[in-house]
């Protein structure tokens, strides 16, 4: 049954949209019509701390909590948090690292969250109309062209190679 | 029937709505601070009250009125308002009472991991559990159908993964509305002087049998049918871990965790060959099965800390004797870079105080550089246990204790403590520093009293800390921000250190991340007060 769960853990410190992107992926797999779990800490995190969510979908989700070396992907938008995280995902998952995209290219600094999305689109099957419907629900409308376009980016920039 | 992706207070918020609330009330609390948020985003009467004590009892109120009352707190939140919540339990209510106890086990944002099942049976209340946001809003339904039905206040007990995890929810459209309130005089079962509170008791322990036996047959229990090998009794978010990590088990989740169906559990334990109870936190259930002669195996205690996941699920049901991995260890947090506090705290460190602290973002200045905090126990706490260092403490020890308190945690339950220092002041006098950011920063930036706004941050009236200062008799009152002149604050609070008088200092700055929102409520009041002069209603 798992299999056919995706598990993806998003990580960063407080600040940086961890939790507004795994919003926008949670709600782009249920507008998919998936079933969906996302589990957050938050709280202290607030305060410039470690910030990790998991968010599963498939036909049923049970837990909605990812079992340590059991992630499909993990998405990570702070540098300091690949080594304390990267024990949770699975041999041969995909670690999508900030750095996967080049900063300067980015429309504006605070949507890399957005764009490491569309990375991590590539490699999931979720319709294109979700993610933008997903994009557009969890931001206000003036900043919808610029994470439309961060998520653009994503989307053309190659995946990385899976974790050995 | 709308689906959405809902939280689990986001969920209890929208059962409220649904089922026609009158009056939801609280305390901001991690993980529980949501459910009023949202009720009253959907169009809910929602308001903060100043301490979790005075939210249950006017909960309570509305529920004599005959209303539908919901009140949130975190865990020790329901500690603060346990005195009304027992003997609420002998008066019983008219109108449907819910009572929202979020427990934080494994202490995500919180001081301890007590287990808040206890209080269902140390009171004498019928308690709920989800383990989804979709049962969040089914059982915050039922919890109010029950409450009417048994006339007793219900609780709802969630946890941080139940609170803040997403998961989809369908709203029920159309159901019918609660009775409007009215007053209905019944003195013996409301005015609890002992000759009325003895049948009370006695009720009480009939209505509980009533609802065990309720219980025994309800169907919001589930029992699965699986492996004669292997049963699991379980509850709460852990139910499902336990079909993840066992998915061919049998399987009892519990959603009325108390008063509980005994007779079928007896029948569950009796239908497999190894029964084993899996329940995140203390053995309560574990404990009562096994006290009403029913053979269980329970967890081993090294699963009493902390959160349950699948993987620790696994580990019980294997009896795996291995130790646990080290979670990985993250970034702490820290006071903001910017925060107003950090000139109290380097002020604190300079002057070798010893520092009764509080519940709240300042809390933080424990942490390096300042190691600023020597005590923290208790929202309020920092007020006596200052108190009782400078009454016993050697004089010149004595003299370098300070409490420091927050503006929201004053206004919770720092207030009594205030009475208290100016009631028996220490021979050396004492320094209690107010840190006002004008917000409940920890918790998200809620309103207080003190800030002068509602929940909705609407305009109220503002209650004043250093006018509450010196009205209960405090002759030394000063309000000073600290950022704008940080030498200028530490050289006042080496003065009021020197001298043996009670000193109420008031630290004002708002909070770097609240500041903006609170010149936006402010101006909108201001645009507000403008339209109403033009318009002649002033």
């Amino acid at each position: 049954m798992s299999s056919r769960i995706v598990n993806v853990v998003l990580a960063g410190v407080g600040g940086q949209g961890v939790i507004k992107a795994s919003d926008i992926l949670a709600d782009a797999a249920f507008r998919a019509g998936r079933d969906v779990k996302k589990a957050e800490i938050h709280g202290m995190s607030q305060r410039g701390g470690s910030v990790t969510t998991d968010v599963r979908f498939g036909d049923e989700v049970l837990s909605p909590m990812i079992t340590p070396g059991e992630a499909d992907f993990l998405v990570v938008l702070d540098p300091s948090e690949i080594a304390v995280t990267r024990s949770l995902l699975r041999a041969g998952g995909l670690l999508v690292p900030p750095d996967a995209i080049e900063e300067a290219r980015l429309p504006n600094k605070k949507s890399l969250n957005v764009a490491l999305l569309g990375i991590l689109a590539r490699a999931l099957d979720l319709p294109e109309e979700a993610w933008r419907a997903a994009i557009h629900a969890a931001l206000p409308e003036r900043l919808h062209a610029l994470n439309e376009a961060a998520f653009r980016l994503g989307r053309e920039t190659a995946l990385p190679r899976p974790n050995p | 029937m709308e689906r959405r992706l809902l939280s689990g207070d986001e969920a209890v918020a929208a059962a409220a709505k649904d089922g026609g609330v009158h009056l939801g009330t609280g305390y901001p609390g991690t993980p529980s601070t949501e459910i009023l948020e949202t009720f009253s985003t959907l169009g809910g009467r929602a308001q903060w009250a100043p301490n979790e004590k005075v939210a249950l009892e006017v909960a309570l109120g509305a529920a004599f009125g005959g209303a539908r009352a919901l009140v949130t707190m975190k865990h020790v939140g329901l500690n603060v308002a346990a005195d009304p919540l027992f003997t609420s339990a002998y008066t019983g209510v008219q109108g449907g009472l819910v009572i929202v106890s979020a427990d934080d086990p494994g202490m995500a944002s919180s001081q301890n991991e007590q287990d808040n099942r206890h209080y269902a049976e140390a009171a004498g209340l019928p308690m709920l559990e989800p383990s989804d946001s979709q049962e969040a809003y089914d059982l915050a339904l039922a919890a109010f159908e029950l409450s009417e039905r048994w006339q007793l206040p219900v609780i709802l007990r969630m946890t941080t993964r139940v609170c803040h995890s997403k998961s989809i929810v369908a709203r029920r459209a159309g159901l019918p509305a609660p009775k409007a309130p009215a007053f209905v005089r019944d003195i013996k079962a409301r005015v609890m002087i002992p000759a009325y509170a003895r049948p009370a008791h006695r009720a009480l322990r009939k209505k509980l049998e009533g609802l065990r036996i309720y219980n025994e047959s309800s169907p919001l229990n589930v029992w699965r049918e699986g492996s004669k090998a292997l049963g699991v009794i379980t509850s709460g978010v852990t139910a499902r871990h336990v079909r993840e990590a066992a998915p061919e088990a049998s399987l009892l989740e519990l959603k009325t965790v108390y008063p509980l169906p005994i007779d079928k559990l007896r029948a569950f334990a009796g239908s497999v060959e190894r029964c084993v109870v899996v329940e995140e936190g203390d053995p309560i259930l574990e404990v009562a099965i096994r006290a009403a002669g029913i053979p269980v195996e329970g967890k081993p205690a090294a699963f009493r800390f902390g959160e349950l996941s699948v993987e620790r699920v696994r580990r019980i049901l294997a009896r795996d004797p291995r130790p646990e991995p080290e979670p990985p260890k993250g970034k702490a947090p820290a006071l903001c870079p910017a925060c107003p506090y950090h000139p109290v705290y380097a002020a604190l460190h300079k002057l070798d105080c010893i520092v009764a602290g509080d519940i709240g973002c300042y809390t933080l200045g424990v942490l390096p550089p300042y190691q600023g905090i020597d005590a923290c126990v208790a929202m309020g706490a920092s007020v006596g246990m200052g108190l009782g260092l400078r009454h016993v403490l050697p004089e010149q020890e004595a003299r370098r204790v300070v409490s420091i308190i927050g503006d929201s945690t004053f206004v919770h339950s720092g207030l009594s403590g205030l009475v208290e220092m100016v009631y028996n002041p220490p021979p050396t006098g004492h320094v209690l520093i107010v840190l006002d950011n004008g917000t409940t920063a920890m918790t998200g930036q809620q309103e207080h009293p003190g800030t002068g706004r509602t929940l909705a941050h609407e305009p109220t009236t503002k209650v004043s800390i250093e006018g509450l200062a010196r009205a209960v008799g405090v002759r030394s009152v000063d309000v000073v921000d600290p950022v704008a002149d940080p030498a200028a604050f530490e050289k006042l609070l080496a003065e009021r250190l020197a001298a043996p008088v009670l000193s109420v200092i008031v630290a004002r700055r708002p909070c770097i991340l609240a500041a903006p929102n609170i010149r936006r409520y402010e101006q909108a009041a201001e645009a507000k007060r403008a339209a109403g002069v033009e318009a002649g209603n002033v």
